[in-house]
């Protein structure tokens, strides 16, 4: 199921849904497994009353995990050989998210065909929550 | 986050590919991951983010019989002039990974820390913004280079919404 480069060219573009109505439960199950357990994700009364924020929010890096199913999707299993991101904007319960990749660059690095991506997601207002880049072998 | 032993485990996998919503089988049924090119379980993307699991120092896990900065009787479990409380000890601004392999079950990394650039910004509305820069190396059971990651953390002098 990974890509060829001989059936990809730059501008394609892959998008999916991660989540609706992003639940408190979510966030909390990321935490647990994740070991991040920062109240600021989880404690509702901590994060109003002492840290000063409406309510709770989602780890920047739940948002990142879920997008990066948009990639091994389209890319295939052990094909990503980069992701980065810049976390734009919080993401809160309740919250609709997007991913949207799309192929900035195709090359040949060491023989090995390589596409390049930009990453994008956003919220159900619009708002860009994370943006970032990856890379991915392809297929000849 | 340095990490002495850092066991990537099968249940453990399933959970976090669970936690993030991605069904794919290859994190969570080892015969369905025999058919795939890996041909083995292998960690999501973002998977090593979980070592702090295994950082026996990481703040932001309650330690046992410690004092916690989170509710119970009251807003928080900090001691006043503590500084365990405030904003939770910053926001994460970016993170960025290297990947020349992806981490299988069963494969026993070790993470060691070097500190990276670390700088200052005027924000628009939470003060001063203190960036600082980790540069964390996955390395497995015999040594290889396995992940390669690249956090940016921010401190912010108040609550920050949406410029973080």
């Amino acid at each position: 199921m990974a890509l060829k480069a001989s059936e990809l060219k730059v501008g394609d573009s892959f998008s999916c849904t991660l989540v609706e109505d992003l639940k408190r439960t979510q966030i909390v199950q990321y935490a647990g497994a994740s070991g991040d357990y920062n109240p600021l994700h989880t404690d509702e009364i901590f994060t109003k009353e002492v840290a000063g924020y409406p309510s709770v929010f989602a780890h920047g890096m739940l948002t990142m995990g879920m997008t990066g199913r948009l990639l091994t999707d389209t890319v295939g299993d052990g094909r990503l050989t980069r992701y980065g991101v810049r976390f734009t904007a919080q993401v809160w319960p309740g919250d609709d998210l997007s991913a949207t990749a799309t192929v900035t660059a195709i090359e040949t690095v060491d023989g090995t065909p390589i596409a390049e991506f930009s990453v994008e997601t956003k919220n159900q207002d619009g708002m860009v929550v994370l943006s970032g880049s990856a890379a991915a072998r392809l297929d000849p | 986050m340095a990490v002495d032993r850092f066991p990537v485990e099968y249940s453990h996998i399933m959970m976090f590919a669970r936690s993030v919503g991605d069904p794919n089988p290859i994190y969570h049924d080892p015969e369905a991951a025999k058919a795939t090119e890996p041909g083995a379980v292998i960690a999501p993307p973002t998977f090593v983010q979980s070592s702090a699991q295994f950082d026996p120092d990481y703040v932001l896990r309650p330690k046992i019989g410690a004092p916690w900065f989170g509710s119970g009787k009251n807003p928080t479990g900090a001691q006043p002039g503590s500084g365990g409380g405030g904003n939770g000890g910053g926001l994460h601004a970016e993170q960025h990974y290297e990947y020349h392999r992806h981490p299988q079950a069963g494969d026993v990394l070790t993470a060691t820390v070097k500190p990276g650039k670390s700088w200052e910004k005027q924000g628009r509305r939470g003060g001063k913004l203190l960036f600082q820069e980790t540069i964390t190396e996955y390395r497995d059971q015999n040594g290889e280079l396995v992940v390669t990651a690249r956090g940016i953390g921010v401190r912010t002098e108040r609550p920050a919404t949406a410029e973080a």
